[in-house]
């Protein structure tokens, strides 16, 4: 009793302490894509070792996936050579590959859950530090280096350290018109990019039981913004609704009992944290980020802050984003023309942020001056969202509908800012060149704000523009 | 496996000032189209100096008085953001060989221990003070013990500490844990053996 769900899960997955203290942590599932594990393989060659449990490595290719032109060879060379040596690892090692063929690629991120492989009371990780999101199911999810991939298709372990826990309570029911990504901007907001460093954050309270598990998975993924390697949610009947039936989730007697096991690996009530915050969901209005980091975020209401409204150890970083955005402090960020939108990534790429975004966009739109993009997270979600109608809403208010991938969040393919281009993003980083384009600017917002940035050129309140009351 | 016991790194050092620089700015993600870490040492901090190079500037990677500098001098929080191993494979193949810091993210401190790269924390007041000696006298011999958790520069010495797992794992040549989870396999098996997720 007493225990957090980190310290259950943690208790039945570590195998041995390491000479030097560090836990070998038995990780339960592995995620791979095409850009960390090449690398990892060619290291298992030299090293003459085989996959340990290649049934429990799981492969997709998202990174560096165009979302128009499909076709293989593709153009760039570079990206052709990195599928096809994921497909041959796959295959050398028995290993299995959710390829661009199969209808179920896509976002690494978006797969696991979709597939059910993402389960409570597991261990996961990924060469991608946006594993995270898994935690949304109450699994312990790391994102992981290249040579970690390494140790984990080797000898399923990893050698780490057991995180400390803080748990964040979000309690009341948000206001129209605010969602999940703001939730998550605002906590990285208050705790800072590098607040979370040496914790892992258990996300609760009401406003997280009333979550739908995407959006729970919205505000997993962004853990690592704030500096936290870890996030997760305890598992509820919302996680083992939206499991059942999956491809991998249990089936018949073994669901049952699987469900039973999830329920028991919840952190107990009387649970003991190292830290504990709260916040009030009343108080969290829609947010963009202004900067160029995560935690440099305003309401859509505030202005850009002042260097002095800003802590002293912060401001040369606040410097160095108003030059870099082209922002002016102190004055609004409403109004500020965009020229990209877009909607999509491991953060906002799931089929209800694609159906939320579409109840308000028919009949509106898209600003002739902006592009705007629409990338669902996987061919799943795209095919589920082409059979309910949403692609055509969105081609008719003009956004362009493309393939699944990581697309414009990291400009590791050829979907990239331009120049100085300012993209409304519902994707996870601002980092300078996150894009695609050195001077290229990121405003991290909800899929809803994209939406409406799309529609009037400019930074806005998705409130005012679709009549949100 | 033998590894080198890394008991001290001896080199000249470079200072890169700001907090939070990310794992974008050590490697833009462009620059990850490949399949093995061979020559991303050219594309450490490739956008931050060519966007110095564009204003006039020389980014201190750049500025010949630091060439051949192999102690990276930066403020808090240095290599947040990306899992990319491609960060500190980029510093390391440009010819880094530690990085010294206010305080470092967790996957880039993780993944530079693993390479044998080691990540001490200093702080910030220290290491303005070893940057504006670095800056005046730019040939100068810097030495991070990890033996003794110092650093020394010009007769002066400062603390300069990692976690104590990490120190270990460093002075011991055990920096690459693929040898001792190796010789868990078989508790490996046991371990799965009782998950049921892992037998279906």
């Amino acid at each position: 009793m007493s225990q957090t769900l980190l310290d259950k899960v943690w208790a039945a997955h570590a195998v041995r302490t390491l000479p030097n203290g560090s836990t070998q942590l038995l990780i339960g599932t592995h995620l791979i894509h095409e850009v960390t594990s090449p690398q990892a393989f060619g290291m298992l060659g030299d090293l003459g070792l085989k996959v340990l449990y290649p049934s429990r490595t799981f492969a997709t290719v998202d990174h560096i996936v165009p979302t128009d032109e499909r076709q293989e060879p593709f153009s760039d060379t570079l990206a052709d050579a990195m599928i096809k040596a994921l497909r041959k690892n796959c295959d050398d090692h028995g290993i299995k590959f959710f390829d661009l063929p199969s209808g179920q690629q896509g976002i690494v991120h978006i797969v696991g859950p979709e597939q059910g492989i993402t389960q409570p009371g597991t261990t996961i990780a990924c060469g991608d530090s946006h594993t995270s999101t898994h935690g949304a199911f109450g699994a312990i999810a790391f994102g992981i280096g290249t040579s970690q991939v390494r140790d984990v298709l080797a000898t399923q372990t990893m050698a780490i350290r057991k995180p400390k826990v803080r748990r964040i309570n979000v309690n009341g029911k948000l206001s129209p018109g605010v969602y999940a990504k703001d939730v998550i901007l605002h906590i990285i907001r208050k705790l800072g990019v590098n607040g979370g460093l040496g914790y892992a954050y258990e996300y609760g309270g009401t406003t997280f039981d009333a979550f739908t598990q995407e959006e729970r998975m919205t505000v997993c993924n962004m853990s690592i913004e704030g500096g936290a390697r870890v996030g997760y949610v305890n598992p509820d009947n919302t996680t083992f609704e939206y499991l059942q039936g999956r491809n991998y989730a249990p089936k018949g007697a073994d669901w049952d009992a699987a469900v039973a096991r999830w329920k028991a690996t919840a952190s107990d009530p009387d649970a003991v944290y190292d830290d504990i915050v709260t916040y009030d969901a009343a108080d969290i209005a829609p947010t963009v980020t202004w900067g160029i980091n995560p935690g440099q975020a305003i309401f859509i209401n505030e202005n850009v802050p002042l260097a002095s409204d800003v802590p002293e150890k912060d401001r040369a970083t606040a410097e160095e984003a108003f030059i870099h955005m082209q922002l002016t402090a102190g004055k609004p960020i409403k109004g500020t023309k965009v020229q990209v939108a877009f909607l999509g990534s491991c953060t906002n790429g799931r089929l209800s942020d694609l159906q939320e975004v579409a109840r308000y966009i028919k009949g509106r739109k898209v600003s002739s001056s902006v592009k705007a993009i629409v990338v669902p997270g996987s061919q799943s979600v795209a095919s589920l969202a082409e059979s309910m109608g949403l692609a055509e809403i969105y081609r008719n208010a003009g956004f362009e509908w493309r393939g699944a991938g990581c697309s414009m969040c990291l400009g590791m393919n050829p979907d990239k800012l331009v120049g100085d281009q300012l993209c409304a993003s519902s994707s996870n980083r601002n980092f300078k060149g996150r894009q695609g384009s050195p001077t290229g600017r990121t405003v991290l917002m909800s899929p809803l704000m994209v939406a409406a940035a799309a529609i009037t050129g400019e930074i806005s309140d998705a409130r005012e523009i679709f009549d949100i009351k | 496996m033998a590894l080198e016991k890394i008991t001290q790194t001896s080199g000249r050092g470079v200072y890169v000032p700001g907090d939070d620089l990310d794992t974008d700015r050590v490697i833009p993600a462009r620059f990850m189209k490949c399949i093995t870490f061979d020559g991303l040492g050219e594309f450490a901090f490739f956008d931050a100096r060519a966007a110095a190079k564009g204003e006039g500037k020389t980014h201190p990677l750049d500025d010949a008085r630091f060439t051949g500098a192999s102690i990276l001098f930066s403020g808090s929080n240095f290599g947040c953001g990306s899992s990319r191993e491609h960060a500190p494979q980029a510093l390391y193949r440009f010819g880094i060989r530690a990085v010294i810091a206010e305080s470092f993210a967790e996957i880039f401190f993780g993944n530079s221990i693993t390479l044998g790269m080691p990540c001490a924390v200093m702080s910030g007041q220290d290491i303005r003070a070893v940057a504006q000696i670095i800056e005046s006298a730019p040939e100068v011999l810097i030495t991070l013990d990890l033996l003794e958790g110092k650093l020394s520069i010009a007769d002066m010495d400062f603390p300069a500490t990692l976690p104590a797992h990490a120190q270990e794992a460093l002075v011991t040549g055990k920096w690459d844990a693929i040898a001792d989870l190796l010789e868990g396999i078989e508790d490996v098996r046991t371990c799965a053996a009782k998950l049921p997720y892992m037998a279906a």
